[in-house]
């Protein structure tokens, strides 16, 4: 892929997370809970990883947040969301490299570490570090919308994955 | 070759990672909870300091944080009563009243949390 195509497939992906996010901004079931998120945008940062690799994914899911914040949100979302962005990249890369798990086992831990990091962000600008009781049932939301992510991400992986190496 | 999505050995992977995180979360859930005690006092923190201390013993009604939220304590526990944020998620979480017990609004910077007896800084 030249970088012309790179550029194009890049911003596709990123306009397609952006999207995503924006639908489950909008459907109230999925707020009902502070933090409880299913994550949609991540479909898209899971394809990246798979892909167009680390960097991709990292540009996908930072690019996402940022456009976000900025348009959607407000500053203290911006610093939550990057702070759980950064974790779940962290551990999504790692969790691919080890080679052991599927799409849904990276997406899982993507779910978690983008709740936990959020938490953590929030304690530390909030200086309460209480808050990390909200975690246990973050994970288990996170697991669960981990799952589906991962189900999604690895079907559209198979079904049009190979044709981005085309591209 | 296609490579099989359902049913591949990596699935008893992620299985066993999905579960072992499930299993941390839950026994990390359960240690905290089973460690809750009766509580004594709520402190009220805003921006992270602490603002007031109220007793759980007496009953009553608290404006915090100059008006943004309404905390009342009433048989020994303590609930927000009304905010003036839009998703009023603080007046959901309900009552409480264990040590540990914690009720945020994140939109106003409140934390009310419940503490024991004997962890009195300010004057109740």
């Amino acid at each position: 892929m030249n970088n012309t195509k790179k550029l194009t497939t890049l911003s596709l992906l990123i306009s397609v997370a952006m999207v995503l996010s924006y639908i489950e901004s909008l459907i109230p079931a999925f707020v009902a809970v502070p933090g409880v998120k299913v994550g949609l945008s991540n479909i898209a940062t899971v394809f990246a990883l798979y892909t167009l690799g680390a960097p991709g994914a990292v540009a996908v899911s930072v690019i996402r947040v940022f456009l976000s914040s900025l348009l959607f949100g407000n500053f203290a979302m911006m610093i939550y969301s990057l702070a759980g962005a950064a974790l779940a990249l962290t551990f999504m890369i790692l969790i691919k490299a080890t080679g052991l798990f599927s799409e849904v086992g990276v997406s899982v831990i993507g779910g978690i570490m983008h709740n936990a990091g959020q938490i953590i962000a929030a304690a530390f600008m909030m200086e309460n570090s209480g808050i990390v009781s909200y975690l246990v049932p973050l994970v288990i939301s996170g697991t669960i919308a981990g799952v589906a992510v991962g189900l999604i991400s690895a079907l559209l992986i198979k079904r049009i994955g190979g044709h981005m190496k085309n591209i | 070759m296609q490579k099989k999505i359902f049913g591949n050995k990596k699935m008893i992977a992620d299985i066993i990672l999905i579960a072992a995180v499930l299993i941390i979360a839950l026994s990390v859930f359960l240690i905290v909870e089973l460690s809750r005690k009766e509580g004594a006092f709520v402190r009220v923190s805003v921006n992270g300091e602490r603002v007031a201390e109220y007793s759980l013993s007496v009953d009553g009604e608290y404006s915090l944080n100059g008006g943004t939220n309404i905390l009342v304590i009433e048989n020994g526990e303590a609930y927000i009563k009304w905010a003036d944020c839009p998703r009023q998620i603080c007046v959901k979480d309900g009552k409480i009243s264990r040590t540990g017990e914690r009720i945020t609004c994140l939109e106003n910077r409140v934390v009310v949390e419940v503490f024991g007896k004997g962890d009195e800084i300010l004057e109740v």
